[in-house]
């Protein structure tokens, strides 16, 4: 009964203790400032910011000096989109083509960046969330200059053909960014495979620390700078350097890499038992997301006739965490836009419930959580005046 | 982010469920806003004898739809009808600013089902003479 299960692990995730301990000496021991070159204290800084971009660099096949760090995701999306499309604005090209069910990080920029006269292209995407490669080919135009598209969604976990996608930037002359955030440590990514050009990452999805993100961007991509003044990151990015938190970061990678492939077994294993353990215990129940193509943290069903918030709260009193698509829990007025754009309705997209899962679980904890949420579900709909499908479909 | 009233009310709701053959019943909302209430009365010399709900809806929703059933139960239907979203709000300790709809919406749940009974026990109930139900279809107001 006193289970406390965290199933938010897109949210953010623990630090993990091997990165904590590495972290530590870098407060209040190796505390200097990184652009200190003259003194010892700050050039131990400055090579543990370097051995954590190579860790990264490795991860990813890409060179040490195509990575970059920033404060979060959402900085490495707004550098990579404010970035390209001011450097290239007097050039002739004013047009980004992206998705409908991209994080805010990118949504948000692409509408700041109609004010400066830059168009934007939203592809759609069928029901299990993935867009169509022949609408990207047809969105693209002359003045085309980027396309931006999740790597995998934090919502539904769906998992882009990147590749094909990136093979069609290339072939076009087109740059390809790519948001990461919610796939690195549990997709294997070479950008050089995958044919990225920019790439935003995030060390708190996978067991680093907050405040910290990374970018990759290939050697001779035209991009302006976001955050100007010092001579940090080779000119790129200014600022001091969060030491500890790059080395917490390139800790958190060094231990994904090393783990990548048990990590990725277990988590799809337990992910697979909570989907079949749903599916076969409640009645009324609709996957989100692809079914195979998918984050193997990942699990989003939509509860018919019933509402998201609550669910979370009579989750929350077990001991369970995790998160709704639900508009009552954002304070917006619809629901996720996510899923609205994979052509679910309101009412549906009202009762969905996302679980994204650990290492730290147990099938136990799996079971207990299906158990809890055949519970949850059945009193809950004792109360609903939504019965069934027509209900549900009126208005 | 909510008051203990309301998460007593959302554990423990008062009066929940279907009611056989009410003499009043109303349904406010709508799926596509993520909230419906339905209230269900049995009314007798004037008096709300007994009063039931059903409500799909987020926590708020659940409890403003509960409290709202305790206030006018045993109440005449002419206090009935007097019932505001305001005083849902405060026997309920508050609501978040976000979730104040939830109490307009447990008012006009009531003023539905007094509504219904008015029309079909054909008696005329002060404060509801021009009450249209369809004037009540809230716009998702979030």
């Amino acid at each position: 009964m006193s289970r406390k299960l965290y199933l938010d692990n897109a949210a953010t995730t623990r630090v993990k203790k091997e990165v904590i301990d590495e972290m530590r000496q870098y407060f209040d021991i190796l505390y200097g400032n990184p652009s200190s070159q003259l003194y010892e204290l700050g050039r131990k800084s400055k090579e543990a910011i370097e051995k954590a971009r190579k860790t990264l660099a490795d991860f990813l096949n890409a060179e040490e000096k195509e990575i970059y760090f920033t404060a979060s995701g959402t900085e490495s999306d707004n550098w990579a989109l404010k970035g390209v499309a001011f450097a290239n604005l007097n050039k002739g090209k004013n047009h980004i083509i992206t998705t409908k069910i991209e994080h805010h990080a990118i949504l948000h920029t692409c509408e700041y960046l109609e004010k400066f006269g830059i168009e934007t292209t939203y592809l759609d995407v069928d029901r299990y969330g993935l867009i169509d490669i022949e609408q990207l080919k047809e969105s693209i135009r002359p003045e085309t200059i980027l396309i931006s598209v999740m790597f995998a969604n934090n919502e539904i976990g769906t998992i882009q053909p990147i590749e094909e996608i990136g093979k069609i930037a290339k072939d076009h002359g087109i740059l390809f960014h790519v948001d990461a955030v919610q796939a690195l440590g549990g997709i294997r990514i070479d950008v050089n495979k995958l044919h990225i050009d920019l790439m935003s990452m995030s060390a708190h999805k996978i067991g680093g620390p907050k405040g910290i993100g990374g970018m990759y961007i290939r050697k001779g991509t035209r991009i302006d700078n976001f955050i100007h003044g010092g001579g940090q990151e080779r000119g790129r990015r200014a600022g001091t350097e969060g030491v500890q938190n790059i080395v917490g970061f390139g800790k958190a990678v060094e231990i994904a890499a090393r783990d990548f492939d048990k990590h990725v077994e277990r988590l799809t294993v337990l992910r697979n038992r909570l989907i079949d353990g749903i599916k076969n215990n409640i009645p009324d129940v609709v996957l989100n997301g692809h079914p195979t193509q998918r984050l193997p943290n990942n699990v989003n069903f939509s509860y018919k006739f019933v509402e998201g918030e609550s669910i979370l709260l009579l989750l929350d009193m077990e001991g369970i965490s995790a998160s709704s698509g639900s508009a009552c829990t954002s304070g917006s007025l619809d629901p996720s836009h996510v899923l609205l754009a994979t052509g679910l309705d309101h009412g549906t997209a009202h009762g969905s419930i996302r679980f994204t899962l650990s290492e730290e679980l147990t099938e136990e904890d799996i079971d207990y959580t299906v158990e809890t949420m055949k519970k949850i579900i059945t009193r809950l709909r004792a109360m609903s005046p939504i019965k069934n499908d027509e209900d549900l479909h009126k208005n | 982010m909510y008051s203990e009233i309301v998460m007593d009310h959302f554990r423990n709701p008062r009066n929940v469920g279907h009611m056989e053959k009410p003499d009043g019943v109303g349904q406010v909302g709508n799926p596509k806003c993520g909230d419906i209430m339905k209230i269900y009365l049995k009314i007798k010399d004037d008096i709300i004898e007994d009063v039931k709900f059903e409500t799909f809806g987020c926590g708020s929703a659940i409890a403003s739809s509960s409290i709202a059933t305790e206030l006018i139960k045993g109440k005449s239907i002419h206090e009935a009808v007097e019932l505001t979203n305001k005083a849902v709000v405060e026997a309920l300790g508050g609501l978040p600013p976000v979730k104040v709809h939830c109490s307009v919406l447990a008012e006009q749940a009531v003023k539905s089902a007094l509504y219904d009974y008015a029309k079909k026990a054909n008696k005329v109930i002060k404060g509801l003479e021009n009450y249209k139900p369809e004037d009540d279809e809230i716009h998702c107001q979030h």
